[in-house]
């Protein structure tokens, strides 16, 4: 059974590295869809 | 068969399945085709006439390209000095709808992918048929497989051990195997629930919760399925790695399909080696599953940047697929968020699929068999319950032992 709880352990830790990852590479859907109007150009 | 034209045949089918939506929640200036003759629009100086409207109202479809195509004529505009000739041969009208069919050369100080496109109307399109079709037909199907799953434990019961168990157990699969099933199956079932959950969570769990208790569970559920993706994606990878080679089609998935792998009947133990034809298809069904909602998980992911139908539809018109079942040509242009609309409902779709296909596995693997659980929990299975279910590849594990003996 420890791989199981291994693999569950695994899933928590790979999504917390995607999303920090994500973020430190500056990644970011809601600026990728913002509406036009509303993001104005820098 | 070769590999190549069945995974073409099976991406058509599978798009062909999207196809109407693509159709009506097309918002370019893609001509569809009509179904009924363009009405003589002279009358009306080739605008909309009554029987446009009419037929409209009926869901028919109207070739629009009347209005689509009506975007101006700059090269014959009106002297400067004449009345409107101001205007340079486009009329405000003309522009509206270059706007309204995304063929106006638009200028934005904004960023973003999808910034120029000022009106896209297929969105009302994707949301009645999410809120519709998408919820209902799934939720059946998945009410559906609950239920046959329960009518065949009333009648087959338990799939238990024929023979007497032996106490002697046998390693069945690796810990890297059942780490690699664990961590797909687990980001599955994850993925699966918060899938489930951001559907149905407006019609079933704010009328019990309200809206502000189910809010920050909404964007919970978000930020799980999101990232818990690249654990599913890793399994899936591992998975694909590990297992192909056992599951290439032989012989004896013949026999085994022949006799339903004995799972209606007791006593009947078709040969099998690693895995039997049941479980083969479930596997290539998690693969060909697995890796469409991986990429349209990407695309959604990753807004804007992974466009994927337009090209696909391409494709299919070019094989003539869509022509030879009567939809026509398939719009190739369409709006960024078109896309993501379509990408959203294929997602959704799949993943229906997906869900009823594992919960006949989940089923299997727990409740419905005797000492299938241990497979994959301890890894190690009777010798009577591998010689039962998989005694060919019994057969082949021993001739190794006494090979290294």
């Amino acid at each position: 059974m420890k791989s199981m709880y291994l693999a569950f352990l695994a899933i928590g830790v790979v999504a917390v590295l995607a999303s920090v990852g994500l973020g430190y590479v500056g990644f970011s859907a809601q600026d990728m869809t913002s509406s036009s109007n509303v993001r104005l150009s820098q | 068969m070769t590999a190549k034209p069945f995974l073409r045949m099976l991406v058509t089918t599978l798009a062909l399945a999207v196809a109407p939506l693509a159709a009506t929640a097309q918002t370019t200036a893609a001509t569809t085709a009509a179904t009924t003759v363009a009405p003589d629009r002279s009358a009306t100086g080739g605008a909309t006439t009554l029987q446009d409207i009419l037929e409209r109202q009926k869901g028919l479809q109207v070739d629009d390209s009347y209005r689509s195509d009506a975007l101006g004529d700059p090269a014959h505009a009106a002297p400067i000095t004449n009345p409107l000739g101001s205007l340079g041969g486009v009329s405000q009208a003309d522009d509206w709808r270059a706007l309204r069919y995304n063929k106006a050369d638009v200028t934005v100080s904004s960023h973003g992918p999808a910034s120029d496109v000022l009106i896209q109307d297929s969105g009302m399109t994707w949301l009645k048929f999410r809120q519709g079709p998408l919820a209902t037909y799934g939720g059946w199907a998945l009410i559906g497989m609950l239920g046959l799953l329960a009518v065949f434990y009333a009648i087959r019961g338990k799939i238990r051990v024929d023979g007497e168990l032996t106490g002697r157990k046998i390693l069945r699969f690796a810990s890297v195997e059942r780490f690699a099933h664990w961590l797909l199956g687990g980001a599955f079932i994850l993925l699966g629930l918060t899938g489930l959950f951001q559907l149905f969570g407006r019609l079933f769990i704010i009328p019990l919760i309200g809206h502000e208790a189910f809010s920050p569970m909404a964007v919970a559920g978000k930020w799980v399925h999101n990232n818990v993706a690249w654990a599913f994606m890793i399994g899936l990878v591992m998975v694909i790695v590990l297992w192909t080679a056992h599951n290439i089609p032989n012989k004896h998935d013949l026999k085994w399909l022949s006799v339903a792998g004995g799972l209606f009947s007791k006593g009947v133990h078709p040969p099998a080696k690693k895995f039997n034809a049941g479980q083969k298809i479930i596997f290539w069904a998690v693969v060909v599953l697995g890796i469409s909602i991986s990429v349209s998980g990407l695309s959604l992911l990753f807004p804007f940047q992974m466009p994927l139908f337009a090209a696909t539809f391409e494709h299919l018109n070019a094989w003539g697929l869509p022509q030879a079942v009567g939809l026509g040509e398939l719009p190739t242009q369409l709006a960024p968020q078109t896309e993501m609309q379509l990408a959203q409902i294929w997602h959704a779709i799949i993943a229906f699929a997906f869900i009823a296909i594992i919960l006949a596995h989940i089923y299997l693997g727990s409740v419905g068999m005797q000492g299938a659980f241990d497979a994959m929990g301890s890894g190690e299975v009777d010798e009577q319950w591998a010689k039962e279910h998989h005694g060919l590849w019994l057969a082949e594990v021993k001739a190794k032992q006494s090979k290294t003996e």
